[in-house]
């Protein structure tokens, strides 16, 4: 194990008195323009333990985790949306995070019956209905198909489902974090059901789990045809248990609840299955009473990370980083407009990095913040011209009784103190 | 292969559905599914009825068997317990302010019903109800939302026969018509909004977010500053 607490234990009084000695130092003076040192650091004057002693040999950590400085940035629930952890979802620090690459240890896990544990040995994957050839693929056959790679961003199609009625949760990682993007490795579905071959009348696919929800789930030819994958690898290591190890379907663009994990079976259908999580969940109650159905699109949508109410601004007034994400299930990320009060002005962020199809984007802006109090907006368009809506917009069309699909723009007031607060303004 | 799949295949590519390169044979990588297998695992029904293995239950059984397997959860006549699903009742609620969809008032087809209880259901002890249980399940939740009399038989035969009375109350997605055209004209970049921001709502005042022992937001990131850092 990691003996990363050593530095405390071993001499801890030396820590203490070099700690409160550079507080009275105040070697860092918050504001705008260099700061000046009244003394000199004593963590730059004197020699500290770890500029002299050893650090972890090699063999302390065959498979690394994230220093224990880091134990806040992990996944939280929210014990009061369901009745049972088993059938339940959790939330992506993306306060914490930055880039684009989800690490599969933090990133938001929802599952209809538990993580199952299922071994490569004990893999089969099915493929039956209207082919020629139904077929049984072991997960060494799988290893054996042309690879394919993508990097695509995968969001819960409740995700910010709990603000749709109003600010609620305090932080991103609960109000937009049911997230996650990673670069994927596998084979193309459409290889797969080549293999079988699809006969003429088999329109849709219905894919299942093996774990004891199943969570089935329709998705028409033609998309199965183009980009989805059968996934085995995530971020270049095998998916993690909780992200459907050893075998999970990736479908760029779409609902997460579409990505089953631990695939066990593909049917192909002349019809959809209409399972339950596509006619009883998944579907979107309009103000008619009637509902929306197959509604699969994640729509373009982006929010600012930090500052963020878990990510309060501590620093200061001056230069200040403001950094968040944007994506679309229709395409590529063209531009991420930020308002600092409230929607009145935008100005243009820059984008970091690759703008990708169906992936997430890093958006950041650069300001000098003068202390005075924000209301900070971020709106994503994507390469089809799409515009992130308010979520006054939204409800004026989908009324108050929608639970999925809110991509409203978010808004976070800024204090003056640097707090940040989840607010609706008018 | 056959002459069926690779006309099927040909027809994909030639409607530009397919984007990468295809391959053109098969691979010969897996083996033949088994008919047992295959009957082992395919186990959806359909609305059509496709799928419906040979069986029956009556609302009698499927009382006693709901009580057995589903009533911790779903109460004796399925209202619901706590959070758990009310699987009866709503009719008419759909466009309440709080609507309540159910089996009843909301699921469109009946084969949903028996697909998800045979496949997924009970919870945490999912397929132990054998095809005739299943059967008798479906016909009381059909009796627990008035849609039958208490001696109602639910088969294979007469599955198909029974309409849902929200049956008609889905339709596909029309975002690209109903959305896509409004959001997508060109944003207003200055002065788009009249007024100074007025907050509206607060999170903070609901106080439903998990929090640290100081009261702030699970997961807030720690002080890092080092004139602060003296802890």
């Amino acid at each position: 194990m990691s003996t990363d607490n050593n530095d405390e234990t071993r001499n801890p009084s030396r820590r203490r008195f070099l700690q409160s000695s550079a507080m009275a130092g105040a070697g860092l003076i918050a504001g705008a323009g260099a700061a000046s040192a009244a003394a000199p650091d004593p963590l730059i004057t004197e020699v500290q333990d770890w500029a002299s002693v050893f650090g972890d040999p090699v063999d302390a950590t065959p498979y690394g985790m994230p220093i224990h400085f880091e134990e806040h940035v992990v996944r939280r629930n929210v014990e009061w949306l369901t009745e049972s952890t088993a059938s339940s979802i959790n939330f992506t620090p993306i306060h914490a995070l930055e880039g684009t690459i989800t690490p599969q240890g933090v990133a938001f896990e929802r599952h209809h019956s538990g993580a199952i544990e299922l071994s490569k040995p004990d893999y089969r994957l099915m493929i039956n209905g209207l082919v020629d050839r139904p077929l049984v693929f072991t997960f060494e056959d799988l290893l054996r198909f042309p690879r394919a790679m993508t990097t695509a961003f995968c969001e819960c199609a409740a995700n910010g489902g709990m603000e749709w009625g109003g600010a609620q949760l305090e932080g991103v990682q609960f109000t937009q974090g049911m997230i996650h993007n990673m670069e994927y490795t596998g084979v193309m579905l459409r290889d797969l059901l080549s293999e079988s071959g699809v006969k003429p009348e088999g329109k849709w696919i219905y894919v299942e789990g093996h774990d004891a929800s199943s969570n089935g789930r329709s998705i028409p030819l033609e998309k199965a045809m183009d980009d989805v994958m059968v996934a085995f690898f995530a971020n270049g290591e095998a998916l993690r248990k909780e992200h459907g190890y050893p075998v999970r379907l990736v479908v760029p663009g779409w609902e997460g609840n579409m990505w089953i994990k631990w695939l066990r079976r593909i049917g192909v259908y002349d019809q959809a299955v209409e399972s339950r999580e596509e006619t009883s969940k998944y579907t979107d109650l309009m103000p008619d009473g009637r509902a929306r159905k197959w509604t699969w699109v994640m729509d373009a949508k982006s929010v600012i990370t930090s500052p963020s109410p878990q990510a309060p601004i501590r620093h200061g007034k001056g230069p200040l980083v403001i950094t968040g994400l944007a994506w679309s299930g229709n395409g590529k990320i063209d531009r991420v407009d930020v308002s600092l009060d409230g929607g009145r002005n935008w100005q243009e962020a820059r984008i970091t990095g690759d703008a990708r199809p169906k992936a997430l984007t890093r958006f950041h802006l650069d300001i000098d913040w003068d202390g005075s109090e924000l209301f900070l907006q971020s709106r994503a368009i994507d390469d089809t011209g799409y515009v992130q809506p308010t979520k006054q917009a939204l409800r004026e069309i989908r009324g108050l009784n929608n639970v999925y699909h809110n991509n409203g723009i978010q808004t976070w007031w800024v204090k003056a103190d640097g707090e940040v607060e989840n607010v609706e303004i008018a | 292969m056959s002459k069926s799949r690779n006309s099927a295949f040909a027809a994909l590519l030639a409607a530009g559905l397919v984007a990468g390169p295809a391959l053109a044979e098969p691979l010969g990588i897996g083996r033949e599914a088994l008919p047992e297998e295959i009957a082992a695992w395919d186990v959806a029904v359909l609305p059509d009825g496709t799928g419906l293995r040979e069986g029956s239950g009556d609302v009698e059984t499927g009382d006693e068997l709901f009580a057995e397997h589903c009533a911790s959860c779903h109460g004796d006549f399925a209202e619901g317990l706590d959070s758990w699903p009310s699987l009866a009742g709503g009719a008419g609620s759909l466009n309440d302010p709080r609507p309540v969809k159910t089996i009843g008032s909301y699921w469109p087809y009946l084969s949903t019903v028996y697909d998800y209880v045979h496949r997924s259901m009970p919870f945490g002890n999912a397929q132990v109800l054998s095809v005739d249980d299943t059967y008798a399940i479906t016909a009381f939740l059909l009796y627990s939302n008035g849609l039958v009399e208490d001696d109602f038989v639910l088969t294979h035969e007469n599955f198909t026969d029974i309409a849902m009375p929200n049956a008609e109350g889905f339709y596909p997605d029309d975002r690209p018509e109903t959305e896509y055209v409004q959001f997508s004209t060109e944003p207003c970049m200055t002065d788009c909004i009249p007024g100074a921001p007025e907050i509206t709502k607060r999170a903070a005042e609901l106080k439903v977010t998990p929090t640290e022992e100081d009261g702030t937001p699970a997961g807030t990131l720690p002080v890092i500053s080092a004139a602060a850092d003296a802890g």
